[in-house]
């Protein structure tokens, strides 16, 4: 187990590599110039020049590359070439815990809707509940998130006034005030989450539960509860998890769109920002944070299947 | 006295909106600590007798009619959740494919001890020090191990010794245990059903077992009930069957069966044909088209039972070759 969590931690960190610096050439190969996007036309040619210098991008890519990296393994992503010129990392630290919360939370949200629905759904199988959760599955896959986005805000913020439209508070202000921000666009990102971790979890436990031992667990006259939850479930979670791993990308990029939606400045709005602005730093920086996210949010869902299965764990 | 006696049960399938029988009549009774052999191949009924017995017919089939008398209690009039209190405590169940009917991500002691928990209200250290018990009592060497272990870590002979110690768990009146040598290696066939047949002894639990295998039979059982196309056909000691089989069927069924006390170049004698599709109506006695005693009335009537000195056959012509048959098979 030792040895495979290191390879897995080696090839993790091979991954971020790769993605850094793909995102690094591929963002010199797209058409428009920072220094075009930030002087307009207002600069003649020594203006473009002389900032060019300032900024580093006078030199090749190639070296541009080498000092990037350097940079970066020390821990510094440099700074923000557009408007104020922060620090990439101090904009990444404001936004990372706002992206993070609102994906974790549309994460607890969308599980805590799936796997009920999925177990309703695959124990009465052909019944109404299997028709309506299949329905809403299929709805909730169909809409895209930034309409459902808007939709809630019509209704429950505009409308209802129950929850605030716009913004965020940190967890340090408070547990509400910070829920209370989170709630739509979670509730937005994590609508065709659930429904796809819903069907999942129906598909597979209707696999489990034909399983010679579920008959097994029947036969010793278990409570229908402890045959689903001590037998049925942790079988059928297995499949589930991989979905659920690879789904979690879904929840990042929907958090990059609905972020905007919702006026929250994470980690969405900083790339999506960056990449209007031609703000190199700060896109390459946001990419590798997000790829790091997705990567390991992967490397857990396999140390999972070590927890879940113990052909895994003691092989 | 009677442990079990199943009267007439008929098992049906729902299919394209009908219902198709599978069982037609099946009945039989287990004392306490005797053991009795229900016989057929494929598709007699066997197995779906024991799962109705169990209440764990599968999706789209119901008992439609006969009784399951379990302690002079009528079980079909149980309600779903007292049948289940049932299950586990009073009557238990081994089953075919010890490698798949253990599940996979538990572990031994949790599998073998959440029984004991909720029906016999053991607490964790209880139920742990009887579990080891148990698996003393089937022959797992270095239990303390082999509770912490997962199925995947154990042979298939060990997997079945391990559904053995949780069927006893609970201390059944009654085992079914549906071809629990099937899927298993030559040589530990006759040990698990020789530890089988003992501990159910011992114990003094009425063992109810399903086998297509007559040689186990004369062996561990009692009495036999040979079942085929859904019906039990004869009913009889295993010494009266094996001495003087009645039906033409059990008598195909001895000589399909290659004995020690032949020439070694005799050959086999196969029943000709295949078991009758339960989907085709098929009146008469079900087994008319492979018989080679069959004649008119067989195709027309479902025969009736006759008994002699407590052996029951249901065979139109069972009484006139009676002589014929014993040479048939001797």
């Amino acid at each position: 187990m030792a040895s495979y969590m290191l390879r897995r931690l080696i090839g993790s960190v091979i991954v971020m590599w790769a993605v850094a610096t793909l995102v690094f050439f591929m963002l010199r190969l797209v058409p428009g110039d920072p220094i075009a996007a930030m002087l307009a036309d207002a600069g003649g040619p020594d203006e473009i020049e002389a900032m060019k210098r300032s900024l580093g991008l006078d030199r090749s890519v190639f070296v541009q590359y080498v000092i990037w990296f350097q940079n970066m393994l020390q821990g510094d992503l440099g700074n923000s070439i557009y408007g104020s010129r922060v620090a990439v990392t101090s904009v990444l630290s404001e936004a990372i815990p706002r992206t993070l919360s609102l994906s974790l939370l549309a994460f607890v949200i969308a599980l805590a809707i799936a796997v009920p629905a999925g177990i309703l759904s695959a124990t009465r199988r052909n019944s109404a509940t299997d028709t309506t959760v299949s329905l809403f599955a299929f709805l909730g896959l169909s809409m895209p998130d930034f309409w459902l986005a808007i939709l809630l805000i019509i209704v429950f913020a505009a409308n209802l006034q129950w929850l605030p439209a716009i913004g965020y508070v940190p967890l340090a202000e408070g547990f509400w005030p910070w829920l209370r921000h989170l709630i739509l666009p979670a509730i937005a990102i994590g609508t065709a989450f659930s429904a796809i971790i819903a069907r999942m979890i129906r598909s597979s436990l209707l696999e489990v539960l034909k399983a010679d031992y579920m008959r097994t667990a029947r036969a010793k006259g278990l409570t229908p509860w402890m045959v689903m939850f001590g037998h049925a479930l942790p079988n059928a979670m297995i499949p589930v998890i991989t979905v659920i791993g690879i789904a979690f990308a879904l929840l990042i990029s929907g958090a990059v769109v609905v972020e905007n939606v919702f006026a929250i400045k994470g980690l969405g709005r900083v790339l999506i920002e960056g990449i209007l602005n031609r703000d190199y730093p700060v896109v390459q920086g946001a990419v590798l944070v997000v790829s790091a996210i997705f990567v390991f949010s992967n490397l857990i869902v396999d140390l999972l299947y070590g927890v879940i299965d113990p052909r895994i764990r003691l092989n | 006295m009677t442990l079990l006696r199943v009267e007439n049960l008929a098992i049906d399938v729902a299919r394209d909106g009908g219902t198709c029988r599978l069982v037609h009549d099946a009945h039989f009774s287990v004392d306490r600590g005797e053991t009795i052999a229900i016989v057929g191949e494929s598709g007699s009924g066997k197995s779906l007798t024991a799962l109705a017995v169990m209440d764990l017919l599968g999706e789209g089939l119901s008992v439609s009619g006969g009784r399951i008398l379990f302690d002079d209690q009528d079980l079909t009039a149980l309600s779903p959740r007292e049948r289940n209190a049932l299950r586990g405590s009073k009557v238990a169940m081994i089953f075919q494919e010890p490698m798949t009917s253990l599940n996979p991500v538990r572990s031994i002691e949790h599998q073998l001890t959440e029984g004991m928990r909720l029906k016999m209200k053991l607490s964790r250290k209880a139920a742990r020090a009887r579990a080891l018990e148990l698996l003393n009592e089937v022959g797992i060497s270095d239990p303390v191990r082999r509770l912490k272990q997962y199925p995947h870590q154990l042979s298939g002979g060990m997997r079945q010794r391990v559904m053995i110690a949780i069927a006893l768990s609970c201390e059944p009146d009654l085992i079914l245990a549906d071809e629990p040598t099937t899927a298993l290696d030559v040589t530990i066939q006759a040990q698990i059903l020789a530890l089988t047949s003992r501990l159910c002894r011992d114990h003094g639990v009425g063992l109810v077992l399903i086998t297509h295998n007559l040689g186990i039979v004369a062996r561990y059982a009692q009495n036999v009930a040979v079942m085929y196309g859904g019906r039990v056909v004869e009913r009889a000691t295993a010494r009266q069957l094996y001495r003087d089989p009645q039906h033409p069927y059990t008598r195909g069924l001895l000589a399909s069966v290659p004995r020690l006390d032949l020439p070694r170049d005799t050959p086999l004698r196969p029943i000709p044909g295949a078991p009758p599709d339960p989907t085709v109506e098929l009146p008469g006695c079900r087994f008319h088209p492979r018989c080679p005693k069959a004649t008119d009335i067989c195709a027309r009537q479902v025969p009736e039972f006759s008994v002699t000195d407590g052996h029951e056959v249901a065979c139109w012509n069972a009484a006139v070759d009676h002589t014929e048959g014993k040479g048939a098979v001797a």
